[in-house]
């Protein structure tokens, strides 16, 4: 057990116990390799996909500011972990908003956080917020949120967009929804992201790298397993749901290599996503690909 | 084991399994997983919003099935419909008098603040079993008979004797947990959404830990992202082990004397 265990969780060790209890002494290594858990092996690698900086406009968050949310991901046992920022949704001043992302993620968590630009193809000369998130900042990738900024996938702009991307080497994160539909604050609803045009999409642009953030709350089955199979294009976990959830996915035919690790924290707790390997029966390389390698290839692609 | 978790809301729809026994087992073995040793389950393989009395019965024996299999790891709460009054009170006593049933579960057929939910709620409180009545506040629209935080405090304001679980917290959790909070006698059970943080932060901080439960929504849900809301919680060790266990332990303690459990 390394030093990280002691993190503010006290009562960690007892979960840890109770699990290896329930779970019997014969599975207590895989108990601590899975998940929450992850804390308990310093070695193993785990990026987190799928993380946001600053303030969710709505409430104030556990971990909503940088050092917090950096401290939390470390104890956690994170290696890694691609961040976007929750301004990226309602500014409009998105090249202020890149530029903190960047110094944020320097500041609180070189070596850990790692910036995703926010990219709005719907305001006037987007392309150079592109070309600073790649060749400014220097970012691996840029992440979309077409319902906050009021586009559908099916505009030019988004062809165009994803073309750019692909050939500045950009992996596109595209989150298709923030929160439930059905609790959403009624002056600030934002629908689903329709995904149905991406499998065309991802088949028409050579070279593109994407994501799909929060995608499966209502993205599942032959849609989602079709869009993964058109290209290079990845899902994270943060929505997925059901009892053994992603053992059942990838039972289900999504290749593991398309699998990676994403919490959505802070806005989610952190744990749910961890728990989640634990719930699924996992073999080592499984997990070893959903926790860390299977990001490590996609973004080393675009190197 | 000094550190407990029993799930207060699981249910025999959305996991692998022919039969009830296999449903229960399927549950049992991804709990496991976690760390989680006691599961209420309620309803049946198939869900109906209204169900007859012929419904209700299937409903609650397909239950009393998987109970029956696991009756070390399993409480049942018996499905009522407050549109047969009748057949419900002769469900109540079937299932909870006769045994081995322990609460009531209370779904979508009808508004909870309805007069006819009285009859039903009185005789729950001879029988010393808690109501979970699920709640959800959304803004796309509550169906027809779906209960809100709001109809639950009205219902409750009527019986102050009886014992209420809010489910879900009412969906949109911080306008429930207002909704309920005049009301000790409702409890707040998180399962059911997302693992929205700060759910948890809040239902302690506004209702203290001894009103707020832990339960999953499993199959519907994982059990993974609602032991989260509990486990990644910034809350006292001892709030964590009275929302994951305490808490259901002394709601149940009625029946868990009679039983010979100890909690
Ligand atoms: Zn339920």
């Amino acid at each position: 057990m390394t030093a990280r265990l002691a993190a503010p969780r006290v009562d960690r060790r007892d979960f840890l116990k109770a699990t290896a209890v329930a779970a019997g002494v014969a599975t207590l290594g895989r108990a601590g390799e899975g998940a929450a858990a992850a804390a308990t092996v310093g070695s193993s690698e785990l990026v987190d996909t799928n993380v946001y900086l600053s303030r969710w406009p709505l409430s104030r968050l556990p971990h909503d500011d940088t050092a917090a949310l950096a401290a939390k991901l470390r104890s956690a046992g994170v290696t890694q972990a691609w961040a976007g920022s929750f301004d990226g949704l309602l500014h409009r001043d998105l090249a202020s908003v890149n530029a903190r992302l960047a110094e944020e993620c320097r500041r609180h968590g070189a070596g850990l956080l790692v910036p995703f630009g926010s990219i709005n193809p719907q305001l006037p000369d987007w392309e150079e917020d592109l070309r600073r998130c790649a060749e400014g900042e220097r970012m691996p990738g840029i992440r979309l949120h077409p319902n906050y900024h009021g586009y559908t996938l099916d505009h030019p702009a988004v062809a165009r967009l994803l073309r750019l991307a692909a050939e500045r080497g950009l992996l596109v994160q595209l989150v298709l929804v923030m929160e439930d539909e059905r609790m959403m604050h009624p002056m600030l609803r934002a629908a689903p992201t329709d995904p149905k045009p991406l499998a065309g999409l991802v088949r028409q642009t050579p070279g593109l790298r994407l994501m799909l953030l929060n995608a499966q709350r209502t993205l599942r089955g032959p849609a989602l397993t079709s869009i993964l199979g058109a290209g290079e294009v990845g899902v994270d976990l943060a929505m997925l749901e059901g009892v053994g959830g992603v053992a059942a996915l990838l039972a289900g035919g999504v290749p593991l290599e398309r699998v990676l690790f994403g919490s959505f924290a802070p806005m989610f707790y952190f744990e749910s996503a961890v728990l989640k390997l634990q719930e699924s029966v996992l073999s080592e390389p499984q997990l070893a690909a959903i926790r860390g390698r299977n990001a490590r290839r996609l973004l080393a692609a675009g190197r | 084991m000094n550190f407990e978790i029993w799930d207060a809301h699981t249910h025999l729809s959305g996991v692998p399994g022919a039969t009830p026994e296999a449903r229960m087992a399927a549950l049992l073995a991804a709990a496991d997983r976690l760390g989680i040793s006691r599961l209420c389950v309620f309803m049946g393989m198939t869900w109906h919003y209204d169900p007859t009395p012929e419904l209700l019965r299937q409903a609650n024996d397909e239950v009393l099935r998987a109970v029956r299999a696991f009756p070390d790891r399993v409480f049942g709460f018996v499905y009522l419909n407050p549109k047969h009054p009748q057949a419900s009170l002769d469900e109540l006593n079937r299932c909870v008098r006769d045994g081995p049933m322990v609460g009531v579960k209370l779904w979508v057929a009808l508004r909870c603040d309805d007069a006819r939910l009285d009859p039903l709620v009185a005789r729950a409180t001879e029988l010393q079993a808690p109501i979970l009545q699920h709640c959800w506040l959304k803004i796309t629209g509550n169906l027809p008979g779906e209960s809100t935080p709001m109809d639950l405090a009205a219902l409750a304001k009527r019986h102050p004797r009886a014992s209420f679980i809010c489910s879900h917290t009412g969906g949109e959790w911080a306008r429930g947990i207002r909704a309920i909070r005049p009301h000790p006698h409702i409890l707040a059970e998180i399962c059911g959404g997302d693992p929205t943080a700060g759910i948890t932060e809040m239902a302690v901080r506004e209702l203290g830990a001894e009103r707020v439960l832990f339960g999953s929504d499993a199959g519907g849900r994982s059990f993974a992202s609602q032991l989260a809301k509990v486990l990644g919680a910034e809350i006292p060790a001892a709030a964590r082990q009275l929302i994951l266990a305490g808490n259901l332990q002394r709601l149940l303690r009625p029946f868990l004397q009679a039983r010979g459990v100890r909690p």
